[in-house]
């Protein structure tokens, strides 16, 4: 494409058949913890 | 729903529901403004009427066609299908735990959450069998899961170290048995720190969270000792001689910005120079009437910061140095699937902290307000209410998270928080969000940046 570069294709919806598994780490977000944002959780899948 | 910006000469478009992301030119930008879905194969006339002094009709229907190929591989105007998910989603087992160990402190931050250490409790630490207790109750509630989460916290858990160990030590004696697999994370402010104790946290820790605010003198004006004494040049040695002997284990060096120091970008720098390259600095949230607050009024300025902090880290990674900024840091590809995306933390549902008096909380930051105890892990207690009605706490039951370009890289934002200055986990903190939003933004910024 000329006008429009994909950084990043679309992948939030296939996760909604394959995630949910909750393998993953808790992900606080307040400033006292290793606050983090979710999307930068690591999946463990 | 998409959501589009210009940031650092960057003209960016984020797909919400598809999670798709795009780097455009300026045509593409403006079209979509104009775009009602569903969208037509041909290019709507009254777009190219509203464009076409900017540019040429071939050009604008060139992008439309572009445009027009995204949204019929549902990566552009993807439909919301996730309501239904959030209608499944229900209380899960408890993998996560955040660990009391010390309600005291040998410091005085002028910040601190949990007044100096004790939870505006009395001063009290956490014994041995309290603390096998909460790994019981842990493993006990923890269902299926394999790997579960416990985080030393306080006050400062070294004041408690000799029963840290112990409870490492029994965790690590029944965790094969029981097929699980213990992570420890702990949180310090570092006064204590000695050579044995930083390799016994190298050794056992998967995560450690090594306090300081960056320059001494922003340090020091609230990172402060007992007797008011800073704390600065006693704890940076410490805290490096730890980070070289941890290998590739994670850590952070990790700070808190308030009024005094709204130049934080400079603090990351100092850590930076100073041999630390995983590092967090965050606001501190009050209510707004301390000296040090940050008001909404300061906001333009901390989006201002964030930007330039957001351009030194593209330069430093541009020059093949190795940098990550908690809050930039971003997996857009490999990051958590919807489910997570759609509860956030979870706390008070698969994350509890645990008090050194056995009590549970949903979590650290609900610690000290006698309505949120959820049980008791000597008495092996557990409301399930309470549970319940946290792992109902999605973005879809929050006011204003449904409607914002953010949900699904936000989650909701910190239900404590909102409980505390909006009176319920489901008000979000709109001064927490504002700054989320900004942080998103240039985390998606750096990404298109180091994609180019
Ligand atoms: S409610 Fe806030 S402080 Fe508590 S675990 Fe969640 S994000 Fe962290
Ligand atoms: S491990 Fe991955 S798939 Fe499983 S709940 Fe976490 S993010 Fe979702
Ligand atoms: S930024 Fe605020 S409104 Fe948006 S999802 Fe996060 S908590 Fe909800």
């Amino acid at each position: 494409m000329k006008h429009i570069k994909i950084i990043n294709k679309p992948n939030l919806k296939k996760s909604a058949q394959t995630g949910g598994c909750g393998e993953c780490q808790a992900s606080c977000q307040s400033a006292c913890k290793t606050s983090c944002t979710v999307a930068n959780q690591k999946c463990e899948k | 729903m998409i959501h589009k910006f210009y940031l650092n000469s960057f003209y960016i478009i984020t797909d919400i529901n598809s999670g798709s992301v795009f780097s455009v030119d300026p045509c593409a930008y403006q079209i979509v403004d104009y775009i009602k879905t569903p969208m037509t194969e041909a290019c709507p006339s009254d777009i190219i009427g509203a464009l076409k002094d900017n540019y040429t009709v071939e050009e604008i229907k060139e992008t439309y066609d572009e445009l027009y190929s995204l949204y019929c591989n549902d990566s552009l105007f993807s439909e919301d299908s996730y309501e239904l998910l959030a209608g499944r989603l229900g209380p899960g087992p408890i993998k996560s735990m955040c660990l009391n160990v010390a309600h005291d402190c040998n410091m005085s931050c002028g910040y601190c959450f949990a007044s100096q250490g004790n939870f505006g409790q009395d001063r009290s630490l956490m014994s041995v069998e309290t603390g096998i207790a909460a790994i019981d109750f842990l493993m006990k509630h923890s269902g299926k899961r394999r790997n579960l989460e416990v985080d030393f916290f306080g006050g400062e858990p070294l004041m408690n170290i000799e029963v840290v160990k112990k409870i490492v030590s029994y965790a690590r004696s029944i965790e094969d048995a029981n097929n699980k697999c213990f992570r420890f994370t702990i949180t310090t402010n570092g006064l204590l720190l000695n050579d044995e104790i930083a390799g016994f946290i190298n050794d056992e820790m998967s995560n450690v969270v090594l306090s300081i605010d960056g320059r001494k003198e922003v340090n020091d004006a609230l990172r402060t000792r007992v007797d008011g004494r800073g704390s600065h040049d006693s704890i940076l040695p410490k805290f490096q001689n730890l980070v070289s002997k941890r290998d590739d284990k994670e850590y952070y060096a990790r700070g808190t910005y308030t009024k005094y120091n709204l130049d934080f970008s400079e603090d990351v720098l100092h850590l930076f120079h100073h041999g630390f390259d995983q590092i967090s600095i965050e606001p501190a949230i009050t209510d707004g009437t301390m000296d040090y607050s940050l008001t909404p009024s300061d906001l333009p300025r901390i989006f201002e910061e964030y930007e330039k902090l957001a351009k030194i880290i593209i330069d430093i990674k541009k020059r093949g140095e190795q940098i990550n900024f908690f809050h930039f840091m971003l997996d857009l590809e490999q990051g958590p699937c919807v489910f997570k995306r759609l509860r956030g933390c979870s706390c008070g549902n698969e994350y509890v902290a645990v008090t050194p008096d056995g009590d549970v909380y949903p979590c650290h930051q609900f610690v000290g307000n006698d309505d949120w105890i959820m049980g008791n892990v000597i008495q092996g207690k557990l409301n399930s209410e309470i549970k319940e009605k946290f792992s109902k706490a999605t973005v879809f039951d929050k006011e204003c998270c449904n409607d914002c370009w953010a949900k699904f890289y936000c989650s909701g934002g910190c239900n404590a928080n909102n409980y505390t200055y909006n009176g319920s986990i489901l008000s979000p903190h709109h001064f927490s969000c504002e700054i989320e939003k900004k942080r998103l933004e240039c985390a998606i910024m750096m990404k298109v940046a180091l994609a180019e």
